[in-house]
């Protein structure tokens, strides 16, 4: 019984993401969408992706983060620069785009191994402190980085392009703060639709898995975790280091969804990982489902509301507050559950008759 | 041989001897107390056999193996199992989650098996299920096995930190202070269970315990504990009418 609910849960989560990848392409076919719009569905996909691997270590693990968009940087641009120095190898931008994911991916969950390791020794307000500093120093470490390719290999300066004495016919491919430009932009909707499915599959069967009734009990009481013979260290790492994973592969197709990417901090600074806090808060803490839906209408909402200029935030934090009522408050909560109550019992008789 | 045999354990903090040369001796399938005033050290011993602290001084042979100085997790494998005073369950998970989590280290599937849900997921799982419903079986809890942990009444909540604790398959179980906050009728309900625990599991139980009409009851022998050293030790019957045990619970 509990199994089949279980399972219903999830199934409804990946049918809710097909839903909307089939209607927003039926509209896109009709033409019904404005092309403002159609810039937001990849930005939606990413921006879903990072809220879903942030709850895995703020929801399910209990650790506040504040460094994820330093993970999505690493990503970003470790994709980017993959598929900038392998232009000529790998003809195939596909390919080519495929390789960066798992390199971009591969890389920023090494990060997360080797950052978590010494943070998360720490707990709380003293976590979440440490990796908003590690997500600076990601950042600004790749701010000042030049990178050039030429026939004798990489030339790495943190001055300027010309102290990297590139030879005759070599190629400046990180410019400091200018950052990567050039990148084909590879990310479509359908391959952002695919890679966050591929990340709701890993993250519920991880949580629905041995490894996440780990996580959660360490969540929920670490000395009787650690008296029941669990391993705190790995799993905490673990679940810190998928989540950094999957923050990378978000990187990898925002930095192929632009011609130009640049670690600035509007893009990868801190606002950037509160704002993805913001999608998991709002969401509800371990609820994957409710991550998708806030990503989803916090990313659509400044947008729609473009037409108010004047009281676009206004209304934006108007909706906030309202969506952290509706989704906390014991009111709103109780109120929720007699509305399906109600729906349950119109739905039965109806049953009966047929 | 015994199952559990503990030589001279000291530890200090600072500059309180919080136990000092500590020993006892617990045969297999014994039901054994440690008593004591507030204060006297009990909860540390436990700390001490469980790897919580490291001990100054001392060895703790489990089964004949030397188990001094081996951290929790290590401790909890060679066959040590414990509830706590304050009691620590998985509040969010469900009840039955709280016991899978401790069967964790008998069905040992690999995280990418789960995550890729590959035969061997299957498999334990459905393995795990059953093993978990016989233990919340044996202490009537299978039909809250839906419920948060934390919803579930205090009494409750003590035999599932017990089925949880046995789910780990111990050698030995130490159980800290069962009775705290339970009324007449869940002791007397306790002391049915503990004891079914040792018949049914063949289990050698360690408790702490205020309750003496508990301690009384079921345990076989008593080891007392006064400001972190051995005052007696002995048959229940006799420790309990020792006069220095009166005079250490109630003064002169």
């Amino acid at each position: 019984m509990e199994k089949k609910k279980e399972r219903m849960r999830c199934a409804v989560t990946y049918a809710m993401v097909i839903l909307f990848y089939i209607i927003a392409e039926g509209l896109i076919m009709t033409g019904h969408i404005s092309s403002l719009m159609k810039g937001l569905l990849v930005p939606v996909c990413y921006y879903a992706i990072l809220a879903v691997s942030l709850n895995l270590t703020v929801g399910i693990l209990g650790e506040l983060s504040l460094g994820h968009a330093g993970f999505m940087c690493i990503g970003a641009f470790s994709g980017a620069f993959f598929t900038q120095c392998t232009e000529n190898a790998i003809p195939s931008v596909g390919l080519r785009f495929f390789l960066a994911l798992v390199i971009g991916s591969a890389l920023a969950g090494l990060f997360g191994l080797l950052i978590g390791i010494p943070v998360l020794r720490l707990k709380g307000d003293y976590l979440a402190i440490v990796t908003l500093a590690f997500g600076e120093i990601i950042k600004n470490l790749i701010n000042v980085l030049y990178v050039g390719m030429d026939s004798a290999g990489f030339h790495f300066s943190t001055k300027d392009t010309t102290s990297l004495k590139l030879a005759e016919g070599g190629k400046v491919i990180i410019k400091g703060a200018q950052g990567i430009t050039g990148t084909p932009r590879a990310a479509t909707f359908t391959v952002g639709i695919i890679l966050l499915l591929i990340t709701l599959v890993i993250v519920l069967n991880l949580i629905y898995s041995r490894a996440g009734r780990a996580i959660m009990a360490i969540r929920d009481n670490r000395i009787a975790a650690e008296s029941i013979g669990i391993d705190v260290t790995k799993f905490k790492l673990l679940a810190f280091s998928i989540s950094a994973a999957l923050a990378g592969t978000a990187g990898v197709l925002y930095g192929h969804s632009l011609s130009t990417l640049a670690a600035t901090s509007k893009t990868f600074g801190y606002n950037m990982s509160i704002m993805i806090l913001v999608y998991v808060v709002l969401g509800g803490l371990g609820n994957i489902r409710g991550s998708l839906i806030s990503a989803a209408i916090l990313t659509v909402l400044p947008e729609l509301l473009r037409g108010f200029e004047d009281y676009r935030m206004l209304i934006y934090s108007l909706v906030l507050i309202l969506l952290m009522l509706f989704n906390s408050s014991p009111k709103a909560v109780e109120f929720r559950g007699m509305l399906i109550e109600r729906i349950r019992r119109a739905k039965k008789p109806a049953k009966e008759e047929t | 041989m015994a199952m559990l045999d503990v030589k001279g354990l000291s530890i200090s903090f600072g500059g309180l001897r919080a136990v000092d040369d500590f020993s006892v001796t617990i045969e297999k399938g014994q039901l054994y107390g440690l008593i004591g005033p507030n204060g006297a050290g009990k909860t540390t011993v436990f700390n001490l056999l469980t790897g919580v602290y490291k001990p100054d001084t001392g060895t703790i042979l489990l089964d004949g193996d030397n188990i001094t100085g081996k951290n929790t997790i290590e401790i909890n494998k060679e066959g040590i199992a414990r509830t706590f005073q304050n009691i620590r369950l998985f509040k969010d998970m469900s009840v039955l989650d709280n016991v899978k989590a401790a069967l964790h280290q008998h069905y040992p599937y690999s995280t990418v098996e789960g995550i890729l849900r590959l035969p061997r997921y299957f498999k334990q799982e459905k393995a795990m299920d059953e093993r978990a419903m016989e233990l919340l079986k044996v202490f009537d809890l299978d039909n809250e096995r839906y419920y948060k942990a934390s919803n579930l009444p205090y009494g409750k909540q003590r035999k599932l930190e017990i089925a949880r604790a046995l789910a780990t398959e111990p050698k030995l179980l130490l159980l800290d202070e069962p009775a705290a906050g339970m009324n007449p009728n869940e002791t007397a309900e306790l002391m049915e269970t503990i004891r079914f625990v040792r018949s049914e599991f063949d289990m050698t139980i360690l408790l702490i315990e205020h309750d003496m009409k508990l301690v009384a009851g079921i345990c076989e022998r008593l080891t007392v504990l006064n400001f972190g050293q051995i005052l007696t030790e002995g048959e229940t019957s006799e420790v309990l009418n020792d006069k220095r045990v009166i005079t250490a619970y109630l003064g002169e």
